[in-house]
């Protein structure tokens, strides 16, 4: 926790961008109705649980330098997990999601050890086409619900009577506490030896194989581990929405988060959150627009994501560091 | 096993693999030479099915419709890479795929404006629209043997294109090695601008044939893409040869496993359990051979020569 607590560190721009964020995030609940919008509270749930996958994806594609086009699988699985339990009666926590993250976990070591036989532009599309194999099932899973989803009746059950996620305010700050605890996870791992090995690999694997380091073992582990953590923005999400259908696990959703932590800033600890909420913010501001706007928002998102790419490397959190630069980041 | 059925599901899949191939032979070549990842590739087969719906409503020919559609989608693409791609050769591909990613949501959106929600239809001429006897008392579609005719004229004209011709050699060269072409004269900014064109007229070309037994609708490229991707991946990227013998593997074997998996599943498994797998097997059956293939060839079956 040293860092998080370190007042240099929130002293530096990024660490000022973060603490916003946070700020907002965990004041929402009271800031929303407040200025009666009450709706931005689910907004910022929601964002939230995208904040959760965004840093899981960012944990091997900017740590990592694996690309993966197909990181929407495991949100799919963690929420199907919820989705096809509750279908069958087992609403318990305390089952649900030890299996939801159990799966998410054994699709990522299969998925990841076939992916990671390649490289480059071949692990984008079999990541891509991985996922989009699960999305098939998805749709052909009839008993659930195929293409119109399946409504789940019950959120998960903890058991205990004072932590229902039944009340959405307890559900809102359990989603908060997680994401909290996903970036310090993030931070250790990154900043731990393993951590070092999968950044080695990410700028020259063959040096770090050179030096004995069995890097596509390393790099399979991060991808298992990155798995579970967004299965695990699966399982939250399917408790907020009380619905999962293949949507959520469609190749559209992995681009989205390749965009949040690009958007955010790439390799940043916390570049993927601050992606996440502007993201957000700015679809639902456009789509609220009235009239042509707010009707083809897409119009005007796609071709920002592009200038983004072309013009705004590094993100949010690198654009902050460039505007107030004194001394860089806090990494 | 009904041997008529059978050989008409494998006409159909092959159908499926000469669409296919229109689209993997202009991916390949966009990422063999330009090293572009480019997953608008299925925006243009969108657009090509969309301009020819309009043609073919314009002139009521459908003929005319392909023959004006066509030169369409080359100046389409030469605009699209001109504006749009020519500064994402030099990024990274994460770069590349998140660009055009936002090219997909623009183009989709554009599509709506333009054309409105609702599908649009291209209706075939009367001697396309019936059936031919085939030997073995098949009665087959005649506009799918088209489609099949078309794909195979668009394939031999692509190799002699590729191997015969001056623009091959240069195609050839700058896929090689784009830096020593460079050296040695060969505009690579204009050839990179022709082999998009030719990328473009491809997959709009395979768009606007597929239409008339379906039809244009938004969205119509992204399913295509991710199977393209897969015939591409396991031909090896860059090679036309192995993504034409790729194609046609997929296309039949996807439209095989889903008409007979479910009845090869009854030798195994009881009725309603081999009913219920069938279809979700089968949605699955090229990614699984996709991966397999992988595990064993991590560069596909054809990688091309001198690849980096």
């Amino acid at each position: 926790m040293k860092v998080l607590l370190d007042i240099q560190a929130l002293k530096t721009p990024r660490g000022i961008v973060a603490t916003i964020v946070v700020l907002l995030c965990g004041l929402m609940p009271i800031i929303a109705p407040a200025i009666g919008e009450s709706f931005y509270v689910d907004v910022f749930a929601r964002t939230m649980i995208w904040a959760i996958a965004a840093v899981s994806l960012n944990l091997i594609m900017g740590y990592g330098g694996m690309i993966s086009f197909g990181h929407a699988a495991f949100f799919g699985i963690g929420a199907y997990t919820i989705g096809i339990l509750a279908f069958h009666g087992v609403t318990s926590a305390w089952v649900q999601w030890p299996v939801a993250l159990i799966l998410s976990a054994l699709v990522g070591l299969v998925f990841g050890a076939i992916s990671l036989r390649t490289k480059g532009v071949y692990f984008i599309m079999i990541t891509l086409a991985l996922a989009q194999m699960l999305y098939f099932l998805s749709v052909s899973a009839q008993r659930y619900g195929s293409d119109d989803g399946l409504t789940i009746n019950d959120r998960s059950d903890f058991g205990i009577g004072f932590f229902n996620l039944d009340d959405d305010l307890t559900l809102y700050y359990l989603i908060f506490a997680v994401l909290l605890l996903c970036v310090y996870v993030s931070w250790r791992i990154v900043n731990s030896p393993f951590g070092m090995v999968v950044r080695g690999a990410k700028s020259n694997d063959n040096r770090m194989q050179a030096l004995g380091y069995p890097t596509t073992r390393y790099k399979l582990t991060a991808f298992v581990i990155a798995g579970v953590m967004c299965g695990m923005a699966g399982v939250l999400d399917a408790n907020l929405e009380e619905f999962v259908s293949p949507d959520a696990l469609n190749w559209p959703r992995s681009g989205e988060m390749i965009f949040m932590v690009v958007l955010g800033g790439m390799g940043s600890l916390f570049g993927p959150v601050t992606g996440a909420v502007v993201f957000w913010l700015l679809q639902d501001f456009l789509a609220n627009w009235r009239g042509f706007i707010g009707d083809h928002w897409a119009i005007i998102f796609g071709p920002f994501l592009i200038l983004v790419v072309l013009f705004a490397r590094g993100g949010i959190h690198g654009l902050v560091d460039r505007l107030f630069s004194r001394k860089g980041g806090a990494q | 096993m009904n041997y008529v059925l059978f050989a008409e599901q494998f006409l159909n899949g092959f159908q499926l693999g000469m669409i296919l191939f229109l689209l993997a032979a202009g991916l390949t070549l966009v990422f063999g030479i330009m090293d572009l990842v480019n997953l608008a590739h299925g925006s243009l087969y969108m657009l090509g099915a969309y301009f020819a719906a309009t043609f073919s409503h314009l002139t009521g020919s459908f003929v005319w419709a392909i023959l004006l559609a066509v030169p369409a989608m080359v100046a389409a693409g030469i605009i699209i890479e001109m504006i749009a791609l020519r500064t994402l050769y030099a990024r990274d591909h994460l770069d590349q795929v998140l660009a055009t990613f936002g090219l997909i949501l623009f183009f989709n959106e554009l599509t709506r404006i333009v054309w409105g929600p609702e599908g649009q239809v291209i209706p075939l001429p009367a001697y396309l629209d019936g059936s031919v006897a085939l030997p073995l008392g098949i009665d087959y579609p005649v506009y799918r043997l088209v489609i099949i005719g078309c794909g195979l004229a668009v394939a031999l004209g692509l190799w002699v294109l590729v191997s015969k011709t001056r623009i091959g050699m240069l195609i050839r060269a700058g896929s090689s090695n784009r830096e020593m072409a460079g050296a040695l004269g060969v505009n690579i900014a204009t050839l990179f601008t022709v082999v998009f064109g030719i990328g473009a007229a491809l997959a709009g070309f395979g768009g606007m044939i597929i239409t008339p037994i379906t039809q244009a609708e938004v969205g119509m490229g992204e399913i295509i893409l991710i199977q393209a991707f897969v015939v591409v991946v396991i031909g090896g990227i860059g090679s036309i040869k192995g993504a034409f013998i790729a194609a046609i593997l997929i296309g039949v074997i996807d439209t095989m496993g889903r008409s007979f998996l479910d009845l090869l599943l009854l030798f195994i498994l009881p009725a309603n359990a081999a009913e219920a797998a069938g279809p979700a097997l089968s949605s699955m059956l090229i990614f699984i051979l996709m991966a397999g293939i992988l595990f064993f060839r991590p560069q596909g079956l054809f990688p091309p020569k001198g690849a980096r």
